[in-house]
């Protein structure tokens, strides 16, 4: 039974890899960078989960390690010109994510629940004020312009940046989405990933039996973050700009409604709802003034109605329809 | 100068401590962490800025009392709106949906708030202008600051009054400190959890009411203190009064130096002060564990 189960999601994956990889042809141009807006977020959306749906705390902060992956993309285009490559900034974005959420995942993993939250929120506000207030260093809230950048030494001569996005750098985006998916699917089915959850299930428990939890949520956070910082890295070209904006907290709170819209309790969910919330708000955006309200009033409806998220409906749906002697 | 900058610390510290009051009371007794906190505080804002427009020909004291007593009758009305209509359900649900159920009420407030007063910012500086200023030491000060600290101090007062000396204050205690014993002898908790949600309300309102004579209302007036009030609770501790009135202390005096001297320094230097009491006691100053 179980064997069966992994091979249909095999066949799920390849077949959503096909859809994607397709998709340049099905869609319009402009659909196709809020897909690529969608799936940066989405690798975001998954190392949020991994300490949601696997350790256990809720982290209401996540866009400071965002904004790190996003910052150090534009710092290294601002004062190393001659550096900047695609893949010069996802190592540095990674780089600096990792130490970021370090730093702060030291200060945030000796706590669980409410506490936990307030912490995360407050540390990623810090970051904020610092981004803001730095004038000189990180052009304030005028943020830093982030242009085309080289890819393994092929420079994308001649090419406007609209043409750049349709093209070459969604197969990128992609690529690295179904890369980091393959990861943290690896991870959370590993010994560290069951070891996780057991300190989310009954930490003392786990404490007896010889996990280290203050240092496996540590270890958790910094891959959360880091997987946020690559996310960031990866956003910052399709957007073009960044703004600390991206480091405020209620940027931080749409990744955790993205999260629990597909469904934290399937892996894939985060994915699902990081692509249905890129949608979702550019249709409330556009058609109303008040599209906080429509966002709000959804996610309300969504706690309320229906806490499984999208995926979450669809499997108790199946559920449903299936016949009960299977 | 530095009489001054000490006042200015305790004025700043009159706000986050009504502001933190409300957030401990709804935290400690309901055990939710309100994220949409601060869009109570802007709602009482913009109340107290619309009445204060209204009464323009109306003498001092009635123009306060009503733009005030209004400001914290619709943000306690609101929070039993609130309350009875979605916060109630939340109780049995984990963390992540209480959180996000205040962070959707949060945006829902903000564009309503848009829809009824208009998207521009309101000014009421009428009752600040009115009560004029005072010679202190060679400085001139604005009386209405002084006046803002004795509402705080007073309302600490009346909150310290009605939790350790009242009925309802000690039932709320006992729901505090455990929910079941206290269901168990009977206390009704319904209507108090809705009083207290309500309670925690009507002090967001009045800390905005208070603040619209200084600073127009503005969207989003919110964020920056209901910020604040975390890193008040987070170094006082949760759900402490005391705690609430040592860290307003704590940051409000933080504030107005750092402001005075180094500017820039000012937020960065608040969030270092909370890390390093966490590090040193993780539960906060008054905390219990």
């Amino acid at each position: 039974m179980k064997k069966y189960i992994l091979n249909a999601r095999a066949v799920c994956y390849a077949v959503a890899l096909i859809v994607l990889l397709a998709l340049p042809r099905l869609v319009t141009p402009y659909h196709l960078t809020l897909m690529e807006s969608g799936l940066s977020l989405a690798i975001m959306a998954l190392g949020l989960n991994l300490l949601l749906r696997y350790t256990g705390v809720l982290s209401f902060g996540h866009g400071a390690y965002f904004a790190a992956g996003a910052y150090a993309v534009g710092l290294l285009y601002m004062y190393l010109p001659d550096h900047f490559s695609f893949e010069n900034a996802m190592l540095a974005s990674l780089l600096v994510s990792a130490i970021i959420s370090a730093l702060f995942g030291l200060v945030c993993v000796r706590h669980t629940r409410v506490f936990f939250s307030i912490l995360t929120l407050a540390l990623s506000m810090l970051l904020f004020a610092v981004l803001e207030k730095a004038y000189h260093f990180t052009g304030g809230s005028d943020g830093i312009r982030i242009p085309i950048p080289t890819f393994f030494g092929y420079e994308f001569e001649g090419m406007r940046r609209f043409q750049f996005l349709c093209g070459p750098y969604y197969y990128i985006v992609v690529g690295i989405f179904a890369i980091s998916s393959l990861v943290m699917l690896a991870i959370v089915n590993s010994p560290f990933g069951k070891a996780l959850q057991s300190t989310r299930d009954n930490e003392t428990r786990a404490e007896m039996i010889g996990v280290r939890v203050k240092r496996f949520r540590l270890y958790a956070f910094i891959i959360s973050g880091t997987f946020s910082g690559l996310s960031g890295g990866v956003w910052s070209f399709v957007n073009g700009h960044i703004t600390p904006e991206i480091c405020n907290w209620v940027f931080s709170g749409e990744v955790v409604y993205m999260v629990l819209l597909g469904g934290f309790m399937i892996f894939e969910g985060p994915i699902v709802g990081a692509v249905a919330f890129t949608y979702l708000r550019l249709y409330a955006v556009a058609m109303t003034e008040y599209w906080m309200l429509i966002i709000g009033a959804t996610l309300i409806f969504l706690v309320l109605a229906l806490p499984g998220g999208i995926t979450g409906g669809i499997f108790s749906l199946i559920n449903r329809l299936k016949p009960k002697s299977a | 100068m530095g009489l001054i900058y000490a006042l200015n610390g305790v004025y700043f510290a009159a706000f986050l401590f009504l502001t933190s009051l409300g957030l401990n009371i709804i935290l400690g007794v309901m055990g939710i962490l309100n994220l949409a906190h601060g869009s109570l505080y802007a709602i009482g804002g913009f109340v107290a800025a619309f009445l204060v427009g209204l009464m323009a020909q109306s003498s001092l004291p009635v123009m306060v009392l009503v733009s005030v007593l209004g400001a914290v009758a619709v943000a306690g009305v609101a929070g039993f709106v609130l309350e009875t209509t979605l916060i109630k359900h939340m109780y049995r649900r984990a963390l992540e949906y209480q959180l996000l159920i205040t962070f959707g009420i949060l945006l829902l407030i903000e564009d309503l708030i848009k829809l009824v007063f208009g998207g521009e910012s309101r000014y009421a500086s009428a009752p600040y202008d009115a009560m004029g200023s005072l010679d202190i030491m060679g400085h001139t000060y604005s009386v209405y600051f002084l006046f803002v600290m004795a509402v705080a101090g007073a309302a600490g007062l009346f909150i310290w009054w009605l939790m350790v000396r009242t009925r309802l204050g000690i039932m709320l205690r006992a729901i505090e400190m455990d929910r079941e014993m206290a269901q168990a002898m009977g206390i009704p908790m319904r209507s108090l959890t809705i009083a207290a949600f309500m309670l925690g309300s009507a002090f967001a309102g009045l800390a905005g009411a208070l603040v619209v004579p200084t600073t127009p209302a503005v969207m989003g007036m919110g964020m920056d203190p209901l910020i604040m009030a975390f890193i008040v609770v987070v170094i006082g501790g949760l759900g402490s009064m005391k705690g609430a009135f040592l860290g307003s202390l704590i940051v409000g005096l933080t504030r107005s130096f750092t402001i005075a001297y180094f500017a820039e320094l000012e937020m960065p230097l608040l969030f270092l002060i909370a890390v390093v009491i966490l590090v040193i006691r993780p539960e906060g100053l008054f905390g219990q564990k």
